[in-house]
């Protein structure tokens, strides 16, 4: 096989499975009728395997017919080159005998006196008979007429005998007939010793003999015998036969000039068989081919000249032999020896052909089982997912739906609000209020206080249940509205401000003063999120502090550098803790657009931390860290889950680090977007009471300090931080005047004797107005009368505007209404409402009285309808209304239909002139009744209890006076 | 003064069992704390509109179920009227029965709306000679020169 072909056969069977590979990509693009499609393979690997089996059959066959050309070519050429050398060495010996012819003529017949005799001529041809190496021998035989005979049989001393065939041994001459009488004979004269039982034999009685002696000088050319039996020798020969003319004729002398110019014949043996052995012997290869040779000039019985008769080995070559006799024809017939080899590489290759085909047919198949498999996998597993994620949504719907049912009979039980402690007026009362104000003895009051508190937990945990499942169930969405986020931080705080007082911690919050006053976004999501982490933080937390911080995120990453350079004694407390960044390496946020905020809040504490194997499943819904942990802490561990989905919500992250036994920092951005017209920052501050007062802070942390001094700077007051109380006494001195002077409770009880001495000096020095002196603590505990001394007043922590001015003004002569902790929505209202002009719609003239008190208490202006037609006149634009309070049941006219009626009005004036809508809020007894559909339904902006209570009355008018 | 001091006592002592004894509830203390110098006499403003409103819806229920057939609804909407107003003024055992009125009246029971009608009457006169009597002696802490101490 040449190479090119091998490499085209290769070049097909890519060609094939590239076509087969494009067919795979084919069908991955279609997945869909699969049963066609399978069908379909079936059929096309079917295809493959015959096209394969028909392509190594063809190579089979292909090689196999080379190989027999290339044996027959091997053939034919040896053939051809015996044929020519064994024509070659008879021409040769042909011509020599054609030369004796001549030599005859011109030394015995052309002279008058012939210088040639038998022992001449036999002496002569054996010396020559190298020359004619096909020769056995040569004779001649002169013409004699038979007028002659008498004469010539004296001359020779012999008769003219006949020739008759015998048995070489039986063979006599002398027993010999005399010839028979003839027109002529021709009787052999010479011959070589070889042969020189022939003399005086009649050639032209031999058949053959006279057939070829007539021919012969007929033609003027050599001529040849039939293979025939020689006599004596009896072998095989072939006669070869020249004619000897008295004159040289020419070339075109007709048959009878040249019988009339005869005087002799020459003739020459040839022992065919011998001598061709005698020539193959000379060629190498001899073993590899028989080789006949036959006279075929009776073309239907080919006689055999040499050569065994052998068995059909299927291939032959017929080479034609020319002896020069045109009559006579011969041929040389060539066979191989072994019959042709076993195609071994033929075969090896189409097989190897073969079984490629059954291996990419059976990895087809195999590949596109599995493709069919993997299919049939997938679908199921994406059906299985469906009902996983069916069954989940099903869950948290129906954890919703049950979480929902439950609280709602459970709040008619209990009326409880998350925020009991912000709660002013609450008069919503559950069953169980009121069955504690009935006549109750004091065990019974127990069980009912049990039930409460085992209520309350439980509707803590409904609530939380239920914003995991409106999470899960993408119900839950964001609000946008206004807040303040330095008030909602001092809410928070003071939730946990009695924990934190309780056990001694130091709560803290600061608020970059980068971060704007007001930001719109989910206030009450938000504060979710805060008073989730500080629970947990003041949970854990046995001493040291609770950090909460709230910075521009590109304010803390300009600083990251800063930051982590801080050591331990730079906290809060002092103690270590676990620091924010460290976990937070290559966090980047979501950058919103140019109006958002980017906030970073983190809660530092310095509690137990989390246990390294914990932290990985930490934000994981029900996971605590251990089941111990909820039987001493309490909780659902489902706080931060939640959390962390807000966070999600508010397009940021939230992460933490934890170091075990040194405290843990959550951490968390959200993004917050600006309120469109950014109202006049400090205005609080300057109707502060405390507007542009000095206070002096003493603290040698500077953090602490730093927390200090920003909430005191909140109250529009200047700040100045000293370390210590004699570093505070040469400030004093100075000329400025010093309102206020904050000692922390540290410094002042290191040395008490110190500090006596300090409020002594402070009394002693003649200012005008002596600075008030303050002590900052973290607890309510230890009593300050020691040593007889009365001691300064005292702030208890968590710092917080309101708190810090209730505190100061008690103090300082103010309002002491304002001093009580806990009054931010009432301190924030009045910063809402005061100079606004309220009408308050009820029919009853007493809950009218009552409304209108407390709405003039935080400065609104108010007037009073006593009914919804009233009101409808009252708020007909143009009107200088701000705002209404509207009851809902009324006679004659109810809230929701008043409502209705100043729409429509508001319409019809808007069409064309301005903008009018007067925020109008329900006021409703009955706060389970009212939703915000029902009112936003009628027209309204929303709804609050009546009586009023203050947390919500802020929440609800801060939407639209914020 | 210490006339004054022992009044003030006296004042203190009194409304405390008054929200012992649960006549009233922490809605007067937020009404007395609406009370400043810029409206000096709110809770008795209040209290006496309270008093007048009273009287009028007492007189309108009895009148409503001596009716041969009584309107339910009206009679409803007269103890809702009557609810409101002394929620507002925190007289929390007024406010209890008329939860109780608001049910019969719900069921339509005129047996237990006239019961109940009874005992609202005994409760308002109950609620009011209380509140007469803390206001005289308001008056008296502030004829004697003392200032009324703020209930926490």
């Amino acid at each position: 096989m040449k190479p090119d072909k091998s490499g085209n056969i290769w070049v097909k069977f890519v060609g094939i499975f590239s076509r087969y590979t494009s067919m795979i990509h084919h069908y991955y693009q279609h997945i869909g009728s699969r049963k066609i499609r399978k069908t379909w393979w079936r059929k096309l690997l079917i295809l493959l395997i015959v096209l394969g089996t028909i392509i190594s059959l063809w190579v089979f066959w292909y090689l196999r017919s080379q190989a027999l050309e290339k044996r027959k070519e091997t053939l034919a050429n040896m053939c051809d080159e015996r044929a020519r050398m064994l024509q070659d060495q008879f021409n040769v010996s042909m011509n020599h005998v054609q030369a004796m012819s001549i030599l005859i003529s011109t030394f015995h017949h052309a002279k008058n006196h012939s210088a040639i005799d038998q022992e001449t001529f036999a002496k002569y041809t054996e010396r020559t008979a190298f020359e004619r190496p096909l020769t056995s021998g040569v004779a001649y035989a002169v013409r004699v007429l038979h007028s002659e005979r008498e004469q010539f049989e004296k001359q020779q001393g012999w008769t003219i005998k006949k020739m008759t065939p015998v048995s070489k041994d039986k063979y006599n001459p002398a027993e010999l007939e005399p010839s028979p009488i003839q027109p002529e004979y021709a009787p052999v004269i010479f011959a070589q010793d070889t042969v020189a039982h022939v003399i005086s034999l009649d050639m032209l009685t031999g058949k053959e003999d006279r057939e070829n002696v007539l021919r012969a000088r007929a033609l003027g050319k050599g001529v040849l015998t039939a293979p025939l039996d020689l006599i004596k020798s009896n072998r095989l020969g072939v006669i070869l036969t020249f004619a000897v003319y008295n004159r040289d004729l020419p070339c075109n002398a007709t048959p009878e000039e040249r019988i009339r110019a005869t005087d002799g014949y020459l003739g020459g043996v040839f022992d065919i068989r011998s001598l061709v052995e005698k020539l193959l012997q000379q060629l190498a290869s001899k073993q590899t081919i028989y080789v006949n040779v036959f006279d075929t000039t009776n073309i239907s019985n080919p006689i055999s000249m040499y050569g065994t008769e052998v068995l059909d080995t299927g291939l032959q070559h017929v080479s034609p032999l020319s002896f020069g006799d045109p009559s006579r024809k011969h041929e040389m017939r060539c066979r191989f020896k072994q019959k042709p080899p076993w195609q071994v590489l033929a075969i090896s290759i189409s097989i190897g052909i073969f079984v490629i085909t059954l291996l990419v047919g059976h990895i087809i198949h195999a590949t596109v089982n599995r493709i069919a498999k993997v299919e049939d996998d997938f679908h199921e597993m994406s059906e299985l997912k469906k009902h996983a994620e069916d069954a989940d949504l099903a869950k948290s719907q129906f954890l919703a739906t049950v979480s929902h049912e439950i609280r709602t009979p459970m709040n008619g039980v209990l009326e409880f609000n998350s925020q009991v402690f912000l709660f002013l007026f609450s008069q919503n009362k559950g069953m169980l209020d009121m069955l504690m104000d009935t006549v109750l003895d004091v065990t019974q009051q127990d069980y009912v206080r049990t039930a409460q508190a085992s209520g309350k937990a439980l509707v803590s945990l409904i609530n939380a249940v239920l914003d995991q499942a409106k999470i899960e169930s993408g119900k839950l969405e964001l609000e946008a509205v206004r807040f303040e986020l330095r008030t909602i931080l001092d809410d928070v705080l003071s939730l946990f401000a009695g924990k934190s007082q309780e056990k001694g911690i130091e709560l803290a919050a600061y608020v970059s003063e980068k971060v704007s006053e007001t930001l719109v976004g989910d206030p009450g999501r938000f504060r979710q999120i805060i008073t989730n982490l500080m629970g947990n933080s003041i949970k854990f937390t046995e001493k040291g502090h609770i950090f909460v911080t709230v910075h521009l995120f590109e304010e803390v990453m300009e600083s990251i550098d800063v930051e982590t350079e801080s050591s331990s004694k730079h906290t809060l407390s002092g103690l270590p803790v676990a620091h924010r960044n460290r976990s937070r390496e290559g966090f980047r946020p979501v950058v919103g657009p140019s109006e958002s905020i980017t906030l970073i809040v983190s809660v530092e504490d310095t509690g137990v931390g989390i246990p390294l194997d914990a932290q990985p499943r930490i934000f994981t819904p029900f996971m605590q860290v251990g089941p111990s942990i909820s039987r001493i802490h309490g909780g659902t561990g489902i706080g931060l889950s939640i959390s962390k989905c807000l966070v999600n919500l508010m397009n940021g992250e939230i992460w933490f680090n934890s170091i075990p036994k040194i405290g843990s920092t959550f951490s968390f951005t959200a993004v917050f977007s600006n309120p469109k017209e950014q109202q006049i920052n400090g205005h609080i501050k300057s109707k502060s009471l405390f507007y542009n007062m000095l206070a002096i802070v003493v603290d040698p942390k500077p953090i602490r300090a730093e927390v200090s001094k920003y909430h005191i700077q909140r109250l529009g007051m200047h700040v100045k931080i000293v370390p210590s109380l004699t570093g505070m006494l040469s400030l004093l001195t100075k000329s400025q005047t010093v309102h206020l002077v904050l000692v922390e409770e540290e410094v002042w009880d290191q040395d008490l004797s110190n500090s006596l001495v300090f409020v002594y000096k402070l009394r002693n020095l003649d200012l005008k107005i002596p600075p008030k002196l303050f002590l900052l603590t973290n607890s309510i505990g230890g009593s300050r009368q020691s040593n007889g001394v009365t001691s300064p007043p005292v702030i208890t922590k968590p710092l917080r505007v309101s708190m810090l001015a209730g505190s100061l003004q008690r103090t300082m002569g103010g309002n002491k209404d304002n001093a009580r902790n806990g009054e931010i929505p009432k301190l924030s209202l009045s910063k809402l409402l005061i100079g606004r002009k309220i009408l308050v719609v009820d029919d009853n003239i007493v809950n009218l009285r009552v409304a209108a008190g407390a709405l003039k208490k935080y400065g609104a202006e108010v007037v009073c309808a006593d009914s919804g037609r009233k009101a409808i006149s009252l708020l007909e634009p143009p009107h200088s209304f701000d705002a209404c309070f509207m009851d809902i049941q009324m006679p004659e006219m109810d809230g929701f239909e008043a409502t209705q009626k100043i729409r429509e009005m508001e319409r019809t004036i808007n069409s064309h002139i301005s903008n009018w809508h007067v925020p109008i809020l329900a006021m409703t007894a009955d706060v389970i009744q009212a939703t915000h559909e029902e009112c936003s339904k009628y027209g309204m902006d929303g709804y609050v209890s009546k009586p009023f209570e203050a947390n919500q009355l802020y929440q609800e008018v801060s939407r639209f006076f914020l | 003064m210490a006339a004054v001091s022992q009044l003030q006592r006296q004042f203190i002592d009194y409304t405390t069992s008054l929200y012992n004894e649960g006549y009233l509830d922490d809605q007067f203390t937020q009404l007395q704390q609406l009370q400043d110098e810029s409206n000096p006499d709110f809770v008795v403003e209040v209290v006496s509109l309270f008093f007048e409103d009273s009287e009028k819806l007492l007189n309108n229920l009895a009148t409503a179920l001596q009716q041969k057939s009584v309107d339910y609804n009206q009679v409803d909407s007269h103890v809702h009227q009557f609810k409101g107003s002394s929620s507002s003024i925190g007289a929390k055992q007024v406010t209890n029965v008329c939860i109780h009125f608001r049910n019969f009246c719900e069921a339509k029971n005129l047996d237990g709306c006239l019961r109940c009608l009874q005992q609202l009457r005994h409760e308002y006169i109950l609620v009011r000679t209380k509140l007469e009597a803390l206001f005289r002696l308001e008056q008296q802490i502030l004829q004697a020169g003392g200032s009324v101490p703020v209930m926490e």
